[in-house]
């Protein structure tokens, strides 16, 4: 322990008041646990605990922002993690123990900062308060013999911005209200912050959508993939727009031998439409979203859709479009599902297209660039119910071939169906023909709103300007006081001050030069 | 900023033993710093004159690394057509390179030339694994870097990592003096006494608080806009919160009686703590968004 005694600036006292032994009033127990509450002491422990609560949140994967990971988890650890569902560590943020230590916090918060509003105004237009008896005591002090009148103090303080007051015998003097001022506009936008946070989620909505070239979006509930709306946001209350996916394009870096064939450069082009307006071309890219009114459409992935026509043995078309496939590795070997619940008998492949096919030692196939330079797409076939209608197999991404019989590609004896773009080829056990027509691109789009953004950024910009003029201002106070034969000088600080002596010093050189 | 450039490989393996030269004499400038404090520690006076000579060397090397240290990392960035802190290695050498700039500034406006040697040593140490575990080749940004923040956010994050850096250095030192077992050490009569450590650590604290919460707003700003949401507990997100509220615990506890002096000082020791964490373990092994180590 720094020993006190010897410390020559002054700490705050207003939360430090020792903690005193309760009477026994129902009414004095209140307040004495309401100061336990807003007490400083309170503060720090719930700041770290708060810190030591976010820690598991980015151990574990998190739902709100990892939900593939947390299904992982389940998945690898299958005894522990109920355990540790049930103890809210795969939602930290929203769990019920993060929550009480913030709530916790901005309760203390509010209590301790409130009151302080008012003291503080009435310190605002109050006289700087009367000087102690004993000014020897306080941490800075000088006498100098002097007898001449301490005008030459008044108007010296009085140009350094300290409000004075002052008589013939004595000045009160005090500077840095700015600390205080700045300390409850941080405190007070902290509380703004998080009620932003809070009023600007529930009123938000986020949802995605992938969009094919060619393709059109509109804005409304039943054209998204998925809708994430808070709490308070009512899906009709979506502004009505189109958007239409003219191209998307990647541009690779085939410049720099060292980082030849990364992508530097994705670019959807879309045509957007209001309800009453022009159409308008725009481009998005990563970090440059598109600004529509009351939502914001990001881009956040892409990948290949290749177009295949399934004819059925008569002729007749069973399928026919885009399917959009999931990239696997960064040189885009894509993965995608095609179920053909039209065709006489029903069907599905799981397929692979690879932009650029190469050969893997082991004899499998793998891509070997991203751009689409020798594509090629290989199916394997499975016959049998597809179980639409009872709900299995509803994932587009997924087929569940547990009902079905493979009839092309793995073990099942007849190779996969392996297609360059233009070509057609029987499909097995006489389901009739498929042809690899060509393959687009695909923009997968969040598409976001949240009103309290602007609110969070806005106090944030005053939780930092309140920290900036609190932690550069130092609020002091000086007392003059003139005796028959001296001028006493005394100052405090209410914050570790290390001009404080200097300043004191300097007054009393003002006042020596005076008297000579 | 998204436009292709031409990398320059020869330039960046020209910077990089720049940098190494910086760090040869880095080193050598620790060890005389470290000479001239066990001298001091030795010595009945404080000063002797030839640990005084020794300090001039010292700080003169040390001026010498930084100039060439400052052209590694401006060569980097040639190389690259870009701002040179885009994955672990840049950082480490750009942030190291800021630790000591803002240091040897520091020590005009503040009198804390006697953690030189603490700040060499850590310089040295931050080059070194730099060097040896994340070099990477030059490389164009990914289009998630490409935006004007990762000037302004990372450059910020760095400068807050300098200041935190001094910071806690001070309450190291503050901590060691007030342990009953290394109290009586010759070695810790070199340093000021407790008060001015506490004092001078709380002004680097401040200043490192206020840019790290610019850093944490400006993030947020970034994130809107790359991520489409402002703030989502992204690991690094939640490291950067975490050494946040630890550091203001530590301004809580300055004006707290009882928690002033050493429990404040165990709070910069953990806060910098965290932000070493964030950095090497959270970049490394933290699966998240901000996977830019490179590695």
């Amino acid at each position: 322990m720094p020993t006190r005694q010897t410390s020559k600036y002054v700490v705050v006292k207003e939360y430090n008041e020792p903690i005193q032994a309760p009477d026994l009033s129902f009414k004095s127990w209140l307040r004495w646990i309401w100061k336990q509450v807003t007490s400083m002491k309170l503060a720090i422990i719930l700041l770290l605990l708060l810190a030591a609560a976010a820690i598991p949140g980015s151990i574990f994967p998190q739902r709100s922002a990892d939900p593939n990971g947390v299904t992982l988890y389940f998945r690898n650890n299958p005894t522990s993690a109920p355990v540790l569902d049930k103890l809210q560590l795969f939602d930290v943020y929203s769990s019920s123990w993060f929550s009480s230590i913030y709530l916790l916090l901005f309760i203390s918060l509010i209590g301790c900062v409130l009151p302080r509003v008012g003291v503080h105004y009435k310190a605002l237009r109050a006289e700087p308060p009367l000087a102690p008896t004993n000014l020897e005591r306080l941490p800075e002090y000088k006498k100098i013999e002097a007898t001449n009148s301490i005008d030459v103090a008044v108007e010296y303080l009085r140009s350094k911005r300290y409000k004075v007051i002052a008589t013939k015998k004595d000045i009160r003097a005090e500077k840095g209200y700015l600390r205080e001022t700045g300390n409850l506009i941080f405190h007070i936008s902290l509380i703004g912050v998080l009620i932003s946070v809070g009023l600007g989620s529930a009123l938000s909505f986020s949802g995605q959508r992938v969009l094919v070239e060619g393709d059109t979006f509109v804005n409304n509930e039943a054209s998204y993939d998925s809708l994430s709306p808070g709490l308070l946001y009512k899906t009709s209350d979506l502004t009505p727009f189109s958007l239409h996916l003219d191209s998307f394009w990647t541009k690779y870096d085939l410049l720099n031998p060292t980082n030849y064939g990364i992508p530097i450069d994705f670019t959807a082009t879309v045509t957007s439409k209001l309800a009453t307006g022009k159409a308008q071309k725009s481009d998005i890219k990563v970090n440059q979203p598109l600004i529509m009114p009351n939502a914001k459409v990001y881009l956040t992935g892409n990948g290949f859709a290749p177009v295949l026509e399934i004819k059925d043995p008569d002729g007749s078309i069973s399928f026919s479009g885009p399917v959009v496939f999931l990239p696997q590795d960064k040189n885009l070997t894509s993965l995608g599902v095609i179920k053909v619940p039209d065709a006489k008998k029903q069907f599905g492949m799981a397929a692979f297209f690879y932009p650029t096919v190469g050969k893997l030692s082991t004899g499998a196939l793998t891509s070997v660039y991203p751009f689409p330079v020798d594509p090629v797409l290989t199916m394997n076939v499975f016959e049998g119910s597809l179980g639409l209608e009872s709900g299995l197999n509803s994932n587009a991404f997924e087929l569940n071939t547990h009902a079905m019989k493979q009839i092309a590609g793995g073990k099942s004896g007849t190779k996969a169906i392996m297609l360059a773009p233009g070509m057609t080829k029987a499909l097995p056990d006489n389901l009739g023909t498929v042809k690899f027509v060509g393959f687009k691109r695909y923009a997968s789009l969040d598409i976001t709103y949240n009103p309290g953004e602007i609110w969070v950024l806005l106090f944030a910009i005053l939780v930092l300007l309140g920290l900036i003029m609190m932690l550069i201002t130092p609020r002091r106070r000086i007392w003059v006081r003139k005796t028959a034969t001296h001028i006493e000088i005394g100052a405090l600080a209410k914050s570790r001050d290390e001009m404080l002596g200097k300043i004191v010093k300097e007054l009393a050189k003002q006042i020596k030069k005076k008297s000579k | 900023m998204n436009s292709l450039v031409t990398l320059n490989p020869e330039l960046a393996a020209l910077s990089r033993i720049i940098v190494l030269a910086a760090l040869t004499v880095y080193s050598v400038a620790f060890i005389v710093l470290t000479w001239s404090l066990t001298i001091k520690a030795g010595a009945k006076k404080q000063t002797s004159p030839l640990s005084t000579k020794l300090d001039k060397i010292g700080f003169a090397l040390m001026w010498v690394g930084v100039i060439a240290h400052f052209i590694g990392v401006l060569t980097r960035g040639i190389a690259a057509q870009r701002v040179p802190w885009a994955n672990m290695y840049e950082f480490s050498v750009t942030g190291s390179f800021v630790v000591t700039f803002i240091y040897l500034v520091a020590v005009f406006w503040k009198d804390v030339k006697f953690i030189a040697s603490f700040v060499s040593g850590f310089v040295v140490l931050i080059i070194g694994t730099a060097n040896t575990l994340y070099y990477v080749q030059v490389e164009s940004l990914m289009p998630a870097l490409q935006d004007y923040w990762l000037v302004i956010h990372v450059s910020v994050a760095i400068l807050a990592t300098a200041f935190f850096m001094i910071a806690a250095a001070l309450a190291g030192i503050l901590i060691l003096k007030t342990t009953k077992r290394f109290k009586k050490m010759n070695i810790l009569k070199v340093f000021p006494n407790e008060e001015k450590l506490e004092r001078l650590s709380y002004q680097f604290n401040i200043i490192g608080f206020i840019l790290w919460s610019f850093t944490l707003i400006a993030g947020a700003i970034w994130a809107d806009k790359a991520w489409h949401r402002f703030w989502g507990w992204d690991t690094k997100e939640v490291w950067t919160f975490i050494i946040w509220t630890i550091y203001a615990a530590y301004l809580h506890a300055t004006t707290t009686r009882g928690w002033e002096g050493r429990k404040a000082a165990w709070l910069t020791l953990i806060g910098f703590a965290a932000i070493l964490f964030n950095f090497t373990i959270v970049n490394l092994y933290f699966k998240g968004l901000h996977v830019y180590s490179g590695l």
